[in-house]
Protein backbone atom coordinates (compact mmCIF):
# COMPACT_ATOMS: atom_id res chain seq x y z
CA UNK A 1 0.00 0.00 0.00
CA UNK A 2 2.50 2.47 0.99
CA UNK A 3 6.35 2.21 0.10
CA UNK A 4 9.08 4.40 1.12
CA UNK A 5 12.55 4.33 -0.59
CA UNK A 6 15.45 5.46 0.78
CA UNK A 7 13.11 9.11 1.76
CA UNK A 8 15.28 11.76 3.05
CA UNK A 9 13.48 15.04 4.00
CA UNK A 10 15.55 18.23 5.18
CA UNK A 11 13.64 21.71 4.79
CA UNK A 12 14.71 25.21 5.66
CA UNK A 13 12.68 27.09 8.71
CA UNK A 14 11.78 30.14 8.44
CA UNK A 15 14.77 31.74 10.24
CA UNK A 16 16.70 29.93 7.59
CA UNK A 17 17.74 26.93 9.56
CA UNK A 18 18.36 23.81 7.54
CA UNK A 19 16.87 20.86 9.58
CA UNK A 20 17.39 17.12 8.46
CA UNK A 21 14.14 15.78 9.72
CA UNK A 22 14.44 12.34 8.32
CA UNK A 23 16.70 10.12 6.97
CA UNK A 24 17.13 7.01 4.66
CA UNK A 25 13.54 5.84 5.54
CA UNK A 26 12.82 2.74 3.89
CA UNK A 27 9.37 1.19 4.72
CA UNK A 28 6.73 -0.93 3.05
CA UNK A 29 3.28 -0.44 4.46
CA UNK A 30 0.69 -3.68 3.80
CA UNK A 31 -2.97 -3.03 2.96
CA UNK A 32 -4.97 -2.80 5.60
CA UNK A 33 -2.19 -2.82 7.86
CA UNK A 34 -1.95 -0.69 11.38
CA UNK A 35 1.47 0.54 11.21
CA UNK A 36 2.39 2.90 14.50
CA UNK A 37 4.83 5.05 14.43
CA UNK A 38 6.83 5.63 17.89
CA UNK A 39 9.67 8.22 18.68
CA UNK A 40 10.76 10.97 20.96
CA UNK A 41 9.39 14.40 19.60
CA UNK A 42 11.40 15.87 17.10
CA UNK A 43 11.85 12.65 15.23
CA UNK A 44 10.33 13.67 12.19
CA UNK A 45 7.04 11.75 12.71
CA UNK A 46 4.88 14.50 11.40
CA UNK A 47 6.97 15.00 8.59
CA UNK A 48 6.88 11.51 7.49
CA UNK A 49 3.09 12.09 7.46
CA UNK A 50 3.05 14.95 5.40
CA UNK A 51 5.70 13.13 2.97
CA UNK A 52 3.28 9.85 3.11
CA UNK A 53 0.15 12.80 2.34
CA UNK A 54 1.92 14.28 -0.63
CA UNK A 55 2.01 17.55 1.16
CA UNK A 56 5.70 17.81 1.13
CA UNK A 57 7.75 16.74 -1.43
CA UNK A 58 11.11 13.96 -0.29
CA UNK A 59 14.50 15.83 -0.54
CA UNK A 60 15.53 12.54 -1.60
CA UNK A 61 13.91 8.99 -2.02
CA UNK A 62 10.73 8.02 -3.65
CA UNK A 63 7.26 7.37 -2.27
CA UNK A 64 4.81 5.27 -3.43
CA UNK A 65 1.41 5.07 -2.44
CA UNK A 66 -1.28 1.82 -4.29
CA UNK A 67 2.34 1.28 -6.66
CA UNK A 68 1.92 5.29 -7.76
CA UNK A 69 4.72 7.93 -7.10
CA UNK A 70 3.70 10.27 -4.35
CA UNK A 71 3.90 13.59 -6.52
CA UNK A 72 1.46 15.61 -4.49
CA UNK A 73 -1.77 16.00 -2.43
CA UNK A 74 -4.22 12.82 -3.22
CA UNK A 75 -7.67 12.94 -1.90
CA UNK A 76 -7.61 8.93 -0.96
CA UNK A 77 -6.51 9.72 2.64
CA UNK A 78 -8.24 10.45 6.03
CA UNK A 79 -6.61 13.03 8.35
CA UNK A 80 -6.83 13.04 12.51
CA UNK A 81 -4.65 15.51 14.18
CA UNK A 82 -4.02 16.20 17.52
CA UNK A 83 -6.87 18.42 17.59
CA UNK A 84 -9.78 18.17 16.20
CA UNK A 85 -9.81 21.39 14.21
CA UNK A 86 -13.32 21.38 13.35
CA UNK A 87 -15.21 25.00 12.12
CA UNK A 88 -17.09 25.90 14.92
CA UNK A 89 -20.06 27.67 13.27
CA UNK A 90 -20.75 23.61 11.96
CA UNK A 91 -22.87 21.53 13.20
CA UNK A 92 -21.14 17.73 14.13
CA UNK A 93 -23.42 16.60 11.01
CA UNK A 94 -21.64 19.05 8.80
CA UNK A 95 -18.39 19.08 10.07
CA UNK A 96 -18.44 15.55 8.83
CA UNK A 97 -19.70 16.62 5.31
CA UNK A 98 -17.36 19.22 5.23
CA UNK A 99 -14.85 16.35 3.56
CA UNK A 100 -17.48 15.54 1.02
CA UNK A 101 -18.32 19.38 0.62
CA UNK A 102 -14.20 20.17 -0.22
CA UNK A 103 -13.98 17.50 -1.98
CA UNK A 104 -16.79 18.83 -4.32
CA UNK A 105 -18.83 15.27 -4.20
CA UNK A 106 -22.25 15.32 -4.10
CA UNK A 107 -23.99 16.01 -0.16
CA UNK A 108 -26.83 14.10 -1.12
CA UNK A 109 -25.07 10.43 -1.83
CA UNK A 110 -23.34 10.67 1.56
CA UNK A 111 -25.88 11.60 4.14
CA UNK A 112 -27.00 8.66 5.23
CA UNK A 113 -22.80 7.56 5.48
CA UNK A 114 -22.65 10.71 7.98
CA UNK A 115 -25.34 8.86 10.04
CA UNK A 116 -24.53 5.81 10.34
CA UNK A 117 -20.42 6.62 10.65
CA UNK A 118 -22.13 9.30 13.63
CA UNK A 119 -23.82 6.24 15.34
CA UNK A 120 -20.84 4.37 14.57
CA UNK A 121 -18.57 6.31 16.94
CA UNK A 122 -21.46 6.44 19.44
CA UNK A 123 -22.52 10.22 18.41
CA UNK A 124 -25.96 9.16 16.97
CA UNK A 125 -28.20 12.55 18.02
CA UNK A 126 -25.63 15.09 18.26
CA UNK A 127 -26.10 15.71 14.18
CA UNK A 128 -27.33 18.79 15.27
CA UNK A 129 -24.99 19.94 18.08
CA UNK A 130 -22.31 22.50 17.65
CA UNK A 131 -18.31 21.36 18.30
CA UNK A 132 -18.15 23.87 21.86
CA UNK A 133 -21.16 21.18 23.32
CA UNK A 134 -19.00 18.69 23.17
CA UNK A 135 -16.65 17.25 25.23
CA UNK A 136 -12.71 16.61 23.58
CA UNK A 137 -13.20 13.29 23.17
CA UNK A 138 -16.42 13.46 21.76
CA UNK A 139 -15.14 16.32 18.95
CA UNK A 140 -12.40 13.86 18.11
CA UNK A 141 -14.58 11.08 17.52
CA UNK A 142 -16.32 14.06 15.55
CA UNK A 143 -13.03 14.68 13.75
CA UNK A 144 -12.66 10.48 12.98
CA UNK A 145 -16.23 10.47 11.16
CA UNK A 146 -15.07 13.22 9.23
CA UNK A 147 -11.34 11.52 8.46
CA UNK A 148 -14.24 8.44 7.08
CA UNK A 149 -16.63 9.82 5.23
CA UNK A 150 -15.63 9.85 1.98
CA UNK A 151 -13.91 6.29 2.50
CA UNK A 152 -10.35 6.83 2.10
CA UNK A 153 -8.37 3.92 1.67
CA UNK A 154 -5.66 5.49 3.69
CA UNK A 155 -5.57 7.07 7.02
CA UNK A 156 -2.98 9.55 8.62
CA UNK A 157 -3.38 10.36 12.04
CA UNK A 158 -0.92 12.41 14.19
CA UNK A 159 -0.92 11.79 17.91
CA UNK A 160 -4.59 11.97 17.46
CA UNK A 161 -5.24 11.15 21.19
CA UNK A 162 -2.45 13.23 22.28
CA UNK A 163 -4.22 16.14 23.67
CA UNK A 164 -7.20 13.84 25.75
CA UNK A 165 -6.77 13.24 29.49
CA UNK A 166 -5.54 9.78 30.11
CA UNK A 167 -8.75 7.85 30.85
CA UNK A 168 -10.04 9.07 27.44
CA UNK A 169 -7.32 8.27 25.48
CA UNK A 170 -7.50 4.62 26.24
CA UNK A 171 -11.06 4.38 25.63
CA UNK A 172 -10.64 6.22 22.27
CA UNK A 173 -7.84 3.70 21.77
CA UNK A 174 -9.96 1.17 21.33
CA UNK A 175 -12.66 2.65 19.98
CA UNK A 176 -10.52 3.56 17.10
CA UNK A 177 -9.72 -0.80 17.11
CA UNK A 178 -13.28 -1.24 16.70
CA UNK A 179 -13.95 0.72 13.88
CA UNK A 180 -11.27 -0.18 12.23
CA UNK A 181 -12.02 -3.92 12.75
CA UNK A 182 -15.04 -3.32 11.44
CA UNK A 183 -14.09 -1.30 8.37
CA UNK A 184 -10.57 -2.26 7.29
CA UNK A 185 -7.94 0.28 6.52
CA UNK A 186 -4.48 1.56 6.21
CA UNK A 187 -4.07 3.38 9.13
CA UNK A 188 -0.35 5.28 9.29
CA UNK A 189 -0.19 6.60 13.25
CA UNK A 190 2.10 8.76 14.94
CA UNK A 191 2.28 8.40 18.77
CA UNK A 192 5.03 9.17 21.20
CA UNK A 193 3.05 6.59 23.73
CA UNK A 194 4.77 3.03 23.38
CA UNK A 195 1.60 1.70 25.31
CA UNK A 196 -0.56 3.12 22.87
CA UNK A 197 1.57 1.91 19.88
CA UNK A 198 1.87 -1.57 20.94
CA UNK A 199 -1.70 -1.87 22.10
CA UNK A 200 -2.46 -0.43 18.36
CA UNK A 201 -0.46 -2.25 15.60
CA UNK A 202 0.15 -4.68 13.56
CA UNK A 203 3.95 -3.66 13.49
CA UNK A 204 5.50 -0.53 15.33
CA UNK A 205 8.15 1.43 13.53
CA UNK A 206 10.37 2.66 15.92
CA UNK A 207 12.36 6.23 15.31
CA UNK A 208 15.62 7.84 16.91
CA UNK A 209 15.86 11.41 17.27
CA UNK A 210 16.76 14.12 14.49
CA UNK A 211 17.32 13.19 11.94
CA UNK A 212 14.33 10.53 12.62
CA UNK A 213 15.74 7.40 11.36
CA UNK A 214 14.36 3.81 11.79
CA UNK A 215 15.68 1.80 14.76
CA UNK A 216 13.81 -1.23 14.46
CA UNK A 217 10.48 -2.20 13.06
CA UNK A 218 8.63 -4.57 15.56
CA UNK A 219 5.73 -6.99 14.72
CA UNK A 220 3.30 -7.10 17.25
CA UNK A 221 2.15 -10.91 18.10
CA UNK A 222 -0.96 -10.28 20.08
CA UNK A 223 -4.05 -11.57 19.47
CA UNK A 224 -6.99 -8.71 18.15
CA UNK A 225 -9.75 -7.80 19.86
CA UNK A 226 -7.19 -6.13 22.00
CA UNK A 227 -7.88 -4.95 25.21
CA UNK A 228 -6.10 -2.82 27.84
CA UNK A 229 -6.17 -6.12 29.88
CA UNK A 230 -2.92 -7.05 27.57
CA UNK A 231 -0.36 -4.26 29.41
CA UNK A 232 0.43 -6.79 31.62
CA UNK A 233 0.34 -9.76 29.29
CA UNK A 234 4.43 -10.64 29.67
CA UNK A 235 4.48 -10.10 25.47
CA UNK A 236 3.52 -6.72 26.04
CA UNK A 237 5.77 -5.83 28.53
CA UNK A 238 9.03 -7.28 26.43
CA UNK A 239 7.69 -5.56 23.04
CA UNK A 240 7.77 -1.64 25.54
CA UNK A 241 11.06 -2.97 27.20
CA UNK A 242 12.77 -3.46 23.34
CA UNK A 243 11.03 -0.28 21.69
CA UNK A 244 12.14 2.31 25.20
CA UNK A 245 15.91 0.37 24.96
CA UNK A 246 15.79 1.41 21.25
CA UNK A 247 14.59 4.87 21.75
CA UNK A 248 16.51 5.56 24.93
CA UNK A 249 19.78 3.66 24.26
CA UNK A 250 21.52 5.66 21.61
CA UNK A 251 20.77 9.03 23.80
CA UNK A 252 22.88 7.65 26.38
CA UNK A 253 25.57 7.04 24.58
CA UNK A 254 26.04 10.18 23.29
CA UNK A 255 25.23 11.71 26.69
CA UNK A 256 28.72 9.16 27.98
CA UNK A 257 30.13 10.32 24.98
CA UNK A 258 29.80 14.15 25.81
CA UNK A 259 30.26 13.92 29.59
CA UNK A 260 34.18 12.13 28.44
CA UNK B 1 -37.00 34.51 38.62
CA UNK B 2 -35.22 35.87 41.64
CA UNK B 3 -31.49 35.08 40.19
CA UNK B 4 -32.29 36.77 36.91
CA UNK B 5 -33.61 39.68 38.41
CA UNK B 6 -30.66 40.56 40.78
CA UNK B 7 -28.69 40.20 37.70
CA UNK B 8 -30.81 42.49 35.58
CA UNK B 9 -30.13 44.91 38.65
CA UNK B 10 -26.58 44.44 38.70
CA UNK B 11 -26.15 45.00 34.79
CA UNK B 12 -28.40 47.67 34.32
CA UNK B 13 -30.07 49.34 37.15
CA UNK B 14 -26.07 49.68 38.71
CA UNK B 15 -24.95 51.75 36.15
CA UNK B 16 -27.80 53.76 35.31
CA UNK B 17 -28.86 54.84 38.75
CA UNK B 18 -24.86 55.55 38.98
CA UNK B 19 -25.49 57.94 36.35
CA UNK B 20 -28.49 59.65 37.24
CA UNK B 21 -26.54 60.38 40.31
CA UNK B 22 -23.85 61.65 38.47
CA UNK B 23 -26.05 64.06 37.56
CA UNK B 24 -28.16 65.12 39.98
CA UNK B 25 -24.84 65.42 42.67
CA UNK B 26 -23.85 67.68 39.39
CA UNK B 27 -27.20 69.55 39.11
CA UNK B 28 -27.03 69.98 42.93
CA UNK B 29 -23.30 71.18 42.85
CA UNK B 30 -23.70 73.64 40.01
CA UNK B 31 -26.59 75.43 42.04
CA UNK B 32 -24.72 75.53 45.46
CA UNK B 33 -21.02 76.77 44.45
CA UNK B 34 -23.09 79.33 41.75
CA UNK B 35 -20.90 78.00 38.60
CA UNK B 36 -20.90 80.08 35.54
CA UNK B 37 -23.08 79.24 33.24
CA UNK B 38 -20.59 79.72 30.35
CA UNK B 39 -17.69 77.26 31.80
CA UNK B 40 -19.87 74.64 33.46
CA UNK B 41 -23.65 74.55 32.83
CA UNK B 42 -25.99 71.92 34.89
CA UNK B 43 -27.70 69.13 33.02
CA UNK B 44 -31.04 71.00 33.38
CA UNK B 45 -29.88 73.64 30.75
CA UNK B 46 -27.87 71.15 28.52
CA UNK B 47 -31.08 69.23 28.13
CA UNK B 48 -33.01 72.77 28.14
CA UNK B 49 -30.85 74.13 25.45
CA UNK B 50 -30.28 70.88 23.51
CA UNK B 51 -34.16 70.69 23.18
CA UNK B 52 -34.24 74.33 21.99
CA UNK B 53 -32.27 73.38 19.13
CA UNK B 54 -33.41 70.16 18.27
CA UNK B 55 -33.97 70.26 14.42
CA UNK B 56 -30.92 71.95 13.64
CA UNK B 57 -29.11 69.65 15.52
CA UNK B 58 -30.68 66.65 14.19
CA UNK B 59 -29.46 67.74 10.38
CA UNK B 60 -25.93 68.18 11.84
CA UNK B 61 -26.12 64.79 13.51
CA UNK B 62 -27.25 63.36 10.12
CA UNK B 63 -23.56 64.95 8.36
CA UNK B 64 -21.88 63.53 11.36
CA UNK B 65 -23.39 60.37 10.73
CA UNK B 66 -22.94 60.39 7.47
CA UNK B 67 -19.22 61.39 7.20
CA UNK B 68 -18.13 58.14 9.33
CA UNK B 69 -20.43 55.19 8.07
CA UNK B 70 -18.83 56.59 5.11
CA UNK B 71 -15.65 56.69 6.03
CA UNK B 72 -16.45 53.18 7.81
CA UNK B 73 -17.62 51.62 4.27
CA UNK B 74 -14.58 53.04 2.35
CA UNK B 75 -12.52 51.15 5.52
CA UNK B 76 -13.98 48.26 5.01
CA UNK B 77 -13.99 48.43 1.82
CA UNK B 78 -10.62 48.63 1.47
CA UNK B 79 -9.05 47.13 4.77
CA UNK B 80 -10.52 43.55 3.93
CA UNK B 81 -8.81 43.56 0.52
CA UNK B 82 -5.69 44.62 1.69
CA UNK B 83 -5.55 41.82 4.63
CA UNK B 84 -5.97 39.03 1.76
CA UNK B 85 -3.32 40.54 -0.11
CA UNK B 86 -0.93 40.65 3.21
CA UNK B 87 -1.58 37.12 3.81
CA UNK B 88 -1.88 35.56 0.42
CA UNK B 89 1.58 37.40 -1.01
CA UNK B 90 4.58 36.94 1.12
CA UNK B 91 6.02 40.08 -1.31
CA UNK B 92 2.99 42.37 -1.21
CA UNK B 93 3.32 41.70 2.78
CA UNK B 94 7.07 43.16 2.85
CA UNK B 95 6.41 45.63 0.81
CA UNK B 96 2.98 47.31 1.99
CA UNK B 97 3.00 45.68 5.46
CA UNK B 98 5.91 48.98 6.48
CA UNK B 99 4.03 51.40 4.32
CA UNK B 100 0.53 51.07 6.31
CA UNK B 101 2.69 50.99 9.60
CA UNK B 102 3.79 54.22 8.29
CA UNK B 103 0.25 55.97 7.64
CA UNK B 104 -0.65 54.99 11.16
CA UNK B 105 2.68 56.85 12.60
CA UNK B 106 1.17 60.26 11.06
CA UNK B 107 -0.96 62.00 13.46
CA UNK B 108 -4.12 62.28 11.76
CA UNK B 109 -4.81 65.32 13.31
CA UNK B 110 -1.71 66.92 11.73
CA UNK B 111 -2.82 65.66 8.35
CA UNK B 112 -6.40 66.52 8.03
CA UNK B 113 -5.63 70.32 7.67
CA UNK B 114 -3.57 69.39 4.41
CA UNK B 115 -6.62 67.24 3.08
CA UNK B 116 -8.66 69.99 3.42
CA UNK B 117 -6.83 71.74 1.22
CA UNK B 118 -6.70 68.68 -0.94
CA UNK B 119 -10.74 68.07 -0.79
CA UNK B 120 -12.18 71.31 0.30
CA UNK B 121 -14.41 72.06 3.09
CA UNK B 122 -17.04 69.58 2.46
CA UNK B 123 -17.71 66.48 3.46
CA UNK B 124 -15.21 64.38 1.40
CA UNK B 125 -12.06 65.19 3.47
CA UNK B 126 -14.24 64.61 7.02
CA UNK B 127 -14.73 60.74 5.42
CA UNK B 128 -11.28 60.47 4.29
CA UNK B 129 -10.19 61.64 7.65
CA UNK B 130 -12.47 59.01 9.21
CA UNK B 131 -11.03 56.56 6.59
CA UNK B 132 -7.66 56.96 7.33
CA UNK B 133 -8.28 56.41 11.03
CA UNK B 134 -10.51 53.37 10.56
CA UNK B 135 -8.88 51.12 8.04
CA UNK B 136 -5.70 50.18 10.21
CA UNK B 137 -7.42 48.48 12.96
CA UNK B 138 -9.74 46.79 10.21
CA UNK B 139 -6.44 45.69 7.92
CA UNK B 140 -4.49 44.37 11.39
CA UNK B 141 -7.28 42.29 13.03
CA UNK B 142 -8.46 40.99 9.41
CA UNK B 143 -5.03 40.26 8.42
CA UNK B 144 -4.90 38.44 11.95
CA UNK B 145 -7.69 36.65 11.48
CA UNK B 146 -6.92 35.19 8.09
CA UNK B 147 -3.26 34.09 9.25
CA UNK B 148 -4.66 32.48 12.12
CA UNK B 149 -6.43 29.50 10.43
CA UNK B 150 -4.98 26.38 11.80
CA UNK B 151 -2.16 24.93 9.51
CA UNK B 152 -4.15 21.16 10.32
CA UNK B 153 -7.29 22.67 8.13
CA UNK B 154 -4.78 24.07 5.47
CA UNK B 155 -3.57 20.99 4.84
CA UNK B 156 -6.63 19.45 5.20
CA UNK B 157 -7.75 21.45 1.86
CA UNK B 158 -4.69 20.73 0.46
CA UNK B 159 -5.07 16.97 0.47
CA UNK B 160 -8.31 17.17 -0.78
CA UNK B 161 -6.97 19.46 -3.54
CA UNK B 162 -9.72 21.88 -3.00
CA UNK B 163 -9.05 25.51 -4.83
CA UNK B 164 -8.23 28.22 -2.84
CA UNK B 165 -10.63 30.48 -3.46
CA UNK B 166 -13.28 27.95 -1.77
CA UNK B 167 -10.70 27.31 0.96
CA UNK B 168 -11.08 30.80 1.70
CA UNK B 169 -14.81 30.81 1.25
CA UNK B 170 -15.58 28.29 3.32
CA UNK B 171 -12.60 28.25 6.47
CA UNK B 172 -10.39 31.27 5.74
CA UNK B 173 -12.43 33.86 5.75
CA UNK B 174 -15.34 32.60 8.50
CA UNK B 175 -12.38 31.26 10.59
CA UNK B 176 -11.29 35.54 10.38
CA UNK B 177 -14.73 36.58 11.39
CA UNK B 178 -14.49 37.22 14.88
CA UNK B 179 -11.00 39.09 13.99
CA UNK B 180 -12.71 41.11 11.75
CA UNK B 181 -15.42 42.15 13.78
CA UNK B 182 -12.97 43.10 17.01
CA UNK B 183 -11.65 45.08 13.97
CA UNK B 184 -14.49 46.82 13.04
CA UNK B 185 -15.89 47.61 16.41
CA UNK B 186 -12.61 49.47 17.29
CA UNK B 187 -12.85 51.45 13.61
CA UNK B 188 -16.41 52.27 14.37
CA UNK B 189 -14.99 54.57 17.04
CA UNK B 190 -12.20 55.65 15.68
CA UNK B 191 -14.19 56.59 12.44
CA UNK B 192 -16.17 58.70 14.36
CA UNK B 193 -13.84 60.85 15.65
CA UNK B 194 -11.89 61.34 12.84
CA UNK B 195 -15.03 62.79 11.24
CA UNK B 196 -15.31 65.03 14.20
CA UNK B 197 -11.48 65.95 14.27
CA UNK B 198 -12.11 66.49 9.86
CA UNK B 199 -15.05 69.38 11.30
CA UNK B 200 -13.01 70.73 13.63
CA UNK B 201 -10.16 71.61 11.34
CA UNK B 202 -12.88 73.03 9.05
CA UNK B 203 -16.29 73.08 8.27
CA UNK B 204 -19.83 74.67 8.62
CA UNK B 205 -22.13 71.28 9.30
CA UNK B 206 -21.63 68.65 11.71
CA UNK B 207 -21.54 68.08 15.22
CA UNK B 208 -17.81 68.90 15.52
CA UNK B 209 -18.77 72.13 13.81
CA UNK B 210 -21.52 73.06 16.41
CA UNK B 211 -19.00 72.15 19.34
CA UNK B 212 -16.21 74.68 18.06
CA UNK B 213 -18.86 77.37 17.14
CA UNK B 214 -21.05 76.89 20.70
CA UNK B 215 -17.91 77.36 22.66
CA UNK B 216 -16.69 80.37 20.69
CA UNK B 217 -20.03 82.16 21.52
CA UNK B 218 -19.94 81.23 25.08
CA UNK B 219 -22.96 79.01 24.79
CA UNK B 220 -21.39 76.04 26.34
CA UNK B 221 -25.14 74.41 27.02
CA UNK B 222 -24.84 73.37 23.29
CA UNK B 223 -21.70 72.13 23.19
CA UNK B 224 -22.53 69.95 25.68
CA UNK B 225 -25.41 68.66 23.75
CA UNK B 226 -23.77 68.04 20.78
CA UNK B 227 -21.03 66.18 22.98
CA UNK B 228 -23.85 64.30 24.59
CA UNK B 229 -25.18 63.56 20.84
CA UNK B 230 -21.63 62.30 19.74
CA UNK B 231 -21.37 60.02 22.33
CA UNK B 232 -24.81 58.23 22.07
CA UNK B 233 -24.06 58.08 18.41
CA UNK B 234 -20.92 55.99 19.55
CA UNK B 235 -22.65 53.80 21.34
CA UNK B 236 -25.36 53.02 18.85
CA UNK B 237 -22.63 52.77 16.18
CA UNK B 238 -20.45 50.38 18.41
CA UNK B 239 -23.94 48.34 19.55
CA UNK B 240 -25.24 47.93 15.94
CA UNK B 241 -21.84 46.60 15.22
CA UNK B 242 -21.74 44.32 18.27
CA UNK B 243 -25.08 42.87 17.15
CA UNK B 244 -24.09 42.14 13.43
CA UNK B 245 -21.36 40.29 15.26
CA UNK B 246 -23.43 37.97 16.77
CA UNK B 247 -25.80 37.69 13.75
CA UNK B 248 -23.12 36.45 11.62
CA UNK B 249 -20.97 34.59 14.02
CA UNK B 250 -23.46 33.36 16.33
CA UNK B 251 -20.76 30.65 17.52
CA UNK B 252 -18.54 33.15 18.55
CA UNK B 253 -20.52 34.82 21.18
CA UNK B 254 -21.66 31.40 22.72
CA UNK B 255 -18.20 30.63 23.12
CA UNK B 256 -17.26 34.12 24.84
CA UNK B 257 -20.40 32.99 27.01
CA UNK B 258 -18.89 29.61 28.12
Amino acid sequence: MIRLEKVDKTYRTRRGDLVHAVADITLDVRENEFVTLVGPSGCGKSTLLKLVAGLVPASQGTIRVRDEVVRGPFPDVGFLFQHPVLLPWRTVFDNVMFSIEMLGLESRSYRARARELLSLTGLAGFDTKYPRELSGGMQQRVAICRALIHDPGLLLMDEPFGALDAMTREEMSLELLRIWEDRRKTIFFVTHSIPEAILLADRVVVMTPRPGRIARVLEIDLPRPRSVELEFDERFKAYSHAIRSDIFAPRTDREYATLA
Amino acid sequence: MPRSLSRFARDYLLPTGTLVAVLVLWEVAYRVFKIPRFIVPAPSAIIAETWEWRFRLVEHTWVTLYETLAGFGLSIAVGVPLAVLIVYSPVLRNALYPLIVVTQSVPKVAIAPVLLLVLGHGEASKLVVAFLVAFFPIVVDTATGLAATPEELLDLSRSYRTSQLKTFVKVRFPMALPFFFSGLKVAITLALIGAVVGEFVGSDKGLGYIILSATSYWKADLAFGAIFLLSLMAIILFALVALVERIVCPWYAAEQQQ
